[in-house]
């Protein structure tokens, strides 16, 4: 009885295993299609992701923001929620991150101000979703996906006014060094930003499932007409589930901006902000939407990105692959019998061959 | 210019701007009465426009669009196939396209050589009509504009639309009255998906004759709320397509306008269409009743 347990907890993950080699295979196919070495790509994907102190760092520094928006979805979809407002939630705190670095405070004080407004910034983004959705029935995906539109204008326009360094006028002001988090491995990207990522995802972990508010979030996302019937008020669990959410999704922005050498800015066009929410996405159903499955796909997924770099210098697969890579991952993840077609198909292939 | 020429001027853009809208709206009203709910279609606009583009250049503006049909039929038929046989959940398979989507545009726009940007030669552009008012014209706004009409006459006046009706509200019922479910089903998801292919190429081999990777720029989700606005009633489709374009080609003629351009910047007035279609969807809820077994996979007891 205990080992069918430990079976079925695993099983979750031989599925977005099974899912990241069917996402691996179509990326596979499109590069032979346009002429690339698969093989020789791959490898390339592989030493730059996890092959040296070097990649695996910039690996981890990608996986920072990533953990934390995807803890956004995920917090969401555990309560019953598709909250795909981290993309914009990640712009607004970046941008409140770097309004922070108009005033000049004592270093370690300005640091963790700068992340707290950073934070806030986000969460208040959430509200009117949260309100919309609670009052007026909106449905969260029509909304999210519109205040993302609306933050990336807000974005545009901040960047190129209030925000815009005096001197390049392509970026912002950078995060003055009072601010920024210091780097954990020397030479490389990686920053103690992800400490921040790791401390929320404790705390997702501890709110989650050891908090009364927590097991409110689950139920709803489980069952929400026995919720109603155990008294449990839909709007707490909602109202939670986006300002927890909007929380982390700032802090990504925060942290990225924050955290991230060399610039420590924001450029016109976003950079890389850009898609941290939507990737975080990915990585939140690649992770099954529990927050220590999320940082192994976050690192799955840093590691790509990271990768991804030295395969688009060596064999030229340009690095945007890694998002239809992931797309393909997720597709396959949405078919809950993936595993038994999978299954089906090796059958029929034996009994082909027995003739 | 007089007053009557700016107000013809943003009419004849919103005509334009309402046709990748209310073509994605009329095709999703189809796949959500029978009970399906597609977010992917973002990514099926973003894809089409790229490989209608692809297939003008091939082979004319005709092929173009056929491509992009085509390519939301494929689409169309592999979320079907994904949300009815296979009981997979509606939504991530959504997120999964729109991803997907995202990374292949951008990835085959730097395989053209000319990174976030590829345009669409004016000869292999549908051609215009010549009409007394403005001589460019595109001919599928009339397309766009039957549409809705017999989207509204197959769901209401046959007996093909009662049956699609059917497997939305009650699959089990419908099951049982001899209807084949699933199939149904993924036929409606496919021919919706068609129709956001077909608004896609609109966009890169018509209206605007160029791709970028955010080309598609939030139009399916604005689809999506139009389809919201509607109530899954295709003339009221029309009208909220009508309402999103008007709207995003006042934003467009603003940030154009002397006098206006320089006191509010262009960036505010490009967030009206989404702030719109929030007020919008926000005052059109409450008086909107969905099928009961919309987004659920059909599983027979």
């Amino acid at each position: 009885m205990k080992g069918l347990g430990l079976i079925s907890r695993l099983l979750p993950l031989g599925e977005s295993l099974l899912a990241g080699l069917v996402g691996l295979a179509v990326g596979a196919i499109i590069m032979l299609i346009y002429g690339f070495n698969p093989i020789e790509a791959y490898f390339a994907l592989f030493r730059g992701s996890f092959g040296s102190l070097y990649s695996l760092s910039e690996a981890l520094a990608n996986a920072t923001p990533l953990i934390l928006t995807a803890l956004t979805f995920a917090i969401g979809l555990r309560g019953g929620l598709f909250n795909i407002g981290a993309e914009g939630q990640v712009y607004v705190g970046a941008l409140a991150a770097i309004a922070m670095s108009l005033f000049k405070l004592p270093s370690g004080l300005h640091l963790v101000l700068t992340l707290i407004v950073a934070m806030l910034a986000g969460a208040l983004w959430s509200l009117p979703a949260a309100i919309l959705k609670l009052t007026r029935g909106v449905h969260e995906v029509i909304s999210t996906i519109m205040f993302n539109w609306v933050a990336h204008f807000l974005a545009y326009y901040l960047i190129a006014n209030i925000l815009v360094d005096p001197r390049r006028a392509e970026k912002t002001i950078s995060i003055l060094p009072s601010a920024r988090f210091p780097i954990l491995v020397p030479k490389t990207s990686l920053s103690y930003g992800l400490l921040v990522s790791l401390f929320w995802v404790g705390l997702a972990l501890f709110l989650l499932w050891y908090t009364t508010i927590g097991f409110e979030v689950r139920a709803m996302g489980f069952n929400p007409a026995a919720c109603r019937y155990a008294g449990i008020k839909r709007w707490r669990t909602a109202l939670f589930a986006f300002l927890v959410g909007g929380l982390t999704a700032g802090a990504a922005g925060g942290v990225h901006v924050m955290g991230r050498p060399p610039s420590y800015a924001i450029f016109s066009g976003l950079g890389g902000l850009l898609n941290l929410g939507f990737d975080g996405l990915g990585v939140a159903m690649i992770g099954r939407n529990h927050p220590i499955g999320i940082v192994l796909a976050a690192i799955f997924f840093g590691g790509l990105m990271a990768g991804g770099r030295l395969m688009q210098i060596s064999p030229g697969v340009p690095l945007e692959l890694i998002r239809v890579v992931e797309g393909v991952i997720i597709v396959a993840l949405a078919v809950p019998e993936l595993i038994r077609i999978f299954r089906l198909f090796r059958e029929k292939i034996t009994i082909w061959r027995r003739g | 210019m007089t007053f009557l020429d700016h107000f013809f001027g943003i009419l004849f853009i919103s005509l334009h701007a309402m046709v990748p809208i209310t073509l994605a709206a009329t095709g999703e009203v189809l796949g959500e009465t029978a009970g399906l709910f597609n977010i992917g279609l973002e990514g099926i606009i973003l894809l089409s426009a790229l490989t209608g583009a692809l297939g003008a250049e091939a082979g004319g503006w005709l092929i173009g669009l056929l491509v992009g049909i085509g390519t939301g039929l494929a689409i169309g038929l592999l979320f079907g196939l994904i949300s009815t046989y296979w009981k997979g959940d509606q939504l991530i398979v959504g997120v999964g396209i729109n991803l997907l989507a995202l990374g292949f545009v951008a990835f085959e726009l730097i395989i053209l050589g000319a990174p976030g940007f590829h345009a669409v030669p004016r000869e292999v552009q549908v051609p215009n009509i010549n009409t007394p008012i403005r001589k460019d014209l595109s001919p599928l706004i009339f397309l766009t504009l039957a549409l809705p009409f017999l989207t509204y006459y197959l769901l209401s006046r046959t007996q093909l639309g009662l049956k699609l009706k059917a497997v939305g509200e009650n699959p089990a019922a419908a099951d049982v009255a001899g209807i084949r479910v699933n199939l149904l089903r993924l036929l409606a998801a496919a021919c919706g998906a068609s129709l956001a292919g077909l608004g896609g190429a609109f966009i890169s081999v018509d209206w605007i004759g160029s791709v970028t990777k955010e080309i598609s720029a939030g139009r399916g989700f604005i689809a999506l709320a139009t389809v919201v606005f509607s109530g899954l009633n295709p003339l009221m489709v029309l009208l909220g397509g009508f309402i999103f374009g008007f709207f995003e080609s006042l934003a467009t003629w603003v940030s154009t306008f002397p006098g206006i351009k320089e006191v509010v910047p262009w960036q505010v007035v490009s967030m009206t269409p989404y702030i719109v279609t929030l007020l919008v969807v926000a005052g059109a809820i409450g008086r909107v009743r969905f099928p009961a077994a919309l987004g659920k996979p059909y599983i027979r007891e």
